[in-house]
């Protein structure tokens, strides 16, 4: 028997099944009572968490812009992500004219949704996971295609050009960057030998990130882009697509394109935790499994945080850009690595966990360097053509006489 | 019935319901969504049947590739009337023939003995999917089908962009 | 396995729930007062012109079909990787070669120009 304070959330659970079974509950709802009880926790944790995280990353955007941010409501302005909650809570629905009103309820609710689901397989901690599902890693790829069905409902049924054409946009990148991410996924598994998550993190008595850590930033890269942040977030460029996708949305449905933004953007970074940085594992959290709990927020804070530092300090790329950085670059070295990791990994089975780290790394930092002078000598390259042929501008002597301009179109 | 066996006549049903719907809404983009409804409720039946690989695949590929393909392919098309009647006159003939269809298999399978071969209970932590890559990648297993498949996906992929770009050389 | 399913069942219930319940609670809070001008289409002020249809180039085709060869490549993948710890070279040779192909195939749509944003 566990003592409370080793590990609190499987004592209550203990408590409560022996509780129920006492009192004469058949076993199977004893199964159904305790899931609906963790679900109901854990979603409304994660919705409740996403306010604290507002918070975090308004103030720390506004210091990396030079300004103090939230300061007015509450101490240091910790009130501020409440007030907003309360004020989006109370804004009128306005429904565009045109729209097709199921689809257009539905996508804010299936984008949160396809933003939480993601929180039912995370092992928090040596003891506590949601399901201990054999397909995990695959069923976190596979929820991501319900936020894109999301995304596409909400810019169809919305009735409005550009809400369309910045709702197929994303979804393009998004798939897009699904590639990579799933080709370098594949490196945790081969290394742990599973699907499931947990038995990833029982896996990493070495981090993964010291074994991987081209993937691992190809991985993180990509989670970037799948969440939609700077600077790749194209999906709401003001200038080109009025805002993307949730355009015609206001009040609450609004608000939840945008929880489920945030939320996306910590769970991207609680799953990077798990795959490269050894989830909750970490000094004495097999005998304290509650410790696991707090090494997992510190590990997926550090990267969440990270993440707040790139979006307060690159600027937005261009659709082009953001596609020629994944189809030749990442996806092409994602397959490479895979490669070259699966044939190297081979001649050290059996080597010291030392030799095997150092390899590894090395072939890593070799990659790198080739690819860093690759891509070096291809920019060199493309900016070498000054004089680009210029499109003839639409002056009335142009359109009267085209062929005197010199330039063929 | 236990509860499972409940799942799986509600699951067949919405899955059967949604395929009609498909077939009769008006709107492209409704039949699209409805297929996503279509196609989760077989994943579902996947679950049932405990293949989570198989269900988790169902959605990866069916829902997050084939269906955003399918979307992509609809907003490709110029709009199109979309105010006609909802089945056109062959519709029963058709449905006819699909019920038609449906009772010979349904009769056929009622007949098939499946008890021939002795089925083995799988123990609960069963694990599917490493059997399924050492049998993918053994030479006694399936390694030629699996090197065929990235022939095929090779094809597919050189296959779109000659038809997406050939024309497009003929411009200067 | 069930129960794992099981429990991904309800928490999915409970996360589409969440969001439901909330927007429900939130039209009945809020005002509801609409007229024409407010449920006309935004588009920052400037009247919307033509059909809200508007027809996409190939490209976006292109890349989705792209994104399919890859994601049916992946999912071959996984089982291979799951049981790659207990793999001999041959079979370890014959991903290589998997990937290799397409890899190639990556290249040949490269050198074609499928793979830029125009």
């Amino acid at each position: 028997m566990t003592a409370f304070w080793q590990d609190p959330i499987t004592f209550l659970r203990l408590w409560l099944e022996n509780l129920l079974l006492f009192w004469g509950v058949p076993e199977g709802w004893v199964l159904v009572i305790r899931y609906t009880i963790g679900a109901v926790l854990l979603a409304t944790a994660a919705l409740l968490f996403v306010i604290l995280q507002l918070w975090l990353e308004r103030k720390l955007i506004g210091r990396l812009q030079d300004r103090l941010g939230p300061n007015r409501v509450g101490p240091w302005g910790l009130l501020q992500p409440i007030a907003d909650v309360l004020k989006i809570f109370t804004k009128e629905h306005i429904t565009p004219a045109g729209a097709d009103r199921v689809p257009f309820n539905l996508a804010p609710v299936l984008s949160v949704a396809a933003a939480l689901m993601v929180w039912a397989v995370v092992p928090f901690s040596a003891t506590v996971f949601g399901a201990e599902l054999n397909v995990g890693i695959l069923y976190l790829l596979a929820v991501g295609a319900i936020g894109e069905i999301a995304i596409i409902l909400a810019g169809w049924s919305s009735n409005n050009k550009y809400a369309l054409l910045g709702a197929l946009r994303t979804v393009a990148q998004l798939i897009s960057y699904s590639v990579p991410m799933t080709l370098s996924a594949l490196v945790p598994v081969m290394f742990s030998g599973s699907l499931n998550l947990n038995a990833i993190t029982r896996a990493q008595e070495v981090w993964f990130l010291f074994l991987a850590p081209l993937p691992a930033l190809i991985f993180l890269t990509a989670s970037v882009a799948e969440v939609g942040r700077a600077p790749f977030d194209l999906p709401e460029a003001e200038s080109e697509l009025v805002a993307g996708y949730s355009v015609e949305y206001s009040g609450l449905k609004f608000g939840f394109f945008y929880v489920a933004e945030f939320l996306k953007a910590f769970t991207v970074s609680l799953i990077f935790a798990v795959l490269f940085l050894g989830g909750w594992r970490g000094p004495g959290a097999e005998a304290y499994p509650v410790l696991g709990f707090v090494y997992l927020f510190l590990k997926s804070s550090a990267v969440y945080l990270l993440m707040i530092l790139l979006r307060g300090t690159l600027p937005r790329f261009r659709i082009d850009q953001v596609m020629d950085l994944n189809w030749k670059v990442f996806t092409p070295l994602a397959l490479l690595l895979l490669m070259i990791i699966a044939l190297v990994d081979y001649f050290l089975r059996g080597a010291l966990p030392l030799v095997r780290v150092m390899v590894l790394l090395g072939v890593n930092a070799l990659a790198y360097v080739i690819l860093d002078r690759l891509l070096s000598s291809r920019e060199r390259l493309r900016r070498q053509p000054v004089a680009q042929p210029v499109r003839p501008v639409a002056r009335p002597e142009n359109l009267i006489n085209p062929s005197e301009t010199g330039v063929a179109s | 019935m236990s509860i499972l066996q409940w799942v799986f006549v509600v699951t067949a049903f919405l899955t059967v319901g949604a395929a009609v719907m498909m077939v009769a809404s008006r709107r492209m983009m409704h039949a699209a969504l409805w297929l996503a409804v279509a196609l989760l409720g077989v994943g579902v039946i996947f679950i049932t049947l405990e293949a989570s690989f198989f269900a988790i695949v169902q959605l990866l590929v069916y829902i997050g590739a084939i269906l955003i393909l399918i979307v992509f392919a609809i907003m490709l098309t110029q709009r199109t009337d979309e105010s006609g009647a909802r089945l056109n006159a062959y519709a029963w003939a058709a449905a006819g023939i699909a019920g038609l269809i449906g009772a010979i298999l349904a009769f056929t399978m009622a007949g098939w003995i499946i008890g021939s071969t002795a089925l083995q209970e799988l123990g609960s932590t069963f694990d599917a999917v490493l059997p399924l890559g050492q049998a993918l990648v053994d030479a006694e297993g399936y390694a030629v089908p699996f090197e065929v498949a990235s022939v095929l996906l090779l094809a597919a992929l050189i296959g779109a962009v000659y038809i997406a770009f050939e024309r497009k050389g003929e411009r200067p | 396995m069930l129960s794992a399913w099981l429990y991904i069942g309800i928490f999915t219930l409970v996360a589409v729930a969440l969001p439901a319940i909330a927007i429900f609670l939130a039209g009945l809070l809020a005002p509801k007062k609409p007229n024409p001008i407010k449920e006309a289409t935004y588009e920052c002020g400037v009247e919307t012109v033509g059909p809200t249809w508007t027809q996409l180039r190939i490209q976006y085709y292109l890349f989705a079909l792209a994104f399919l060869i890859f994601d049916v490549e992946s999912v071959l993948l996984y089982p291979w990787a799951v049981a790659y710890q207990q793999l001999p070279l041959f079979a370890i040779v014959e991903a290589i070669i998997f990937l290799a192909i397409l890899l190639g195939g990556l290249f040949y749509a490269w050198r074609k120009g499928a793979l830029n944003w125009q």
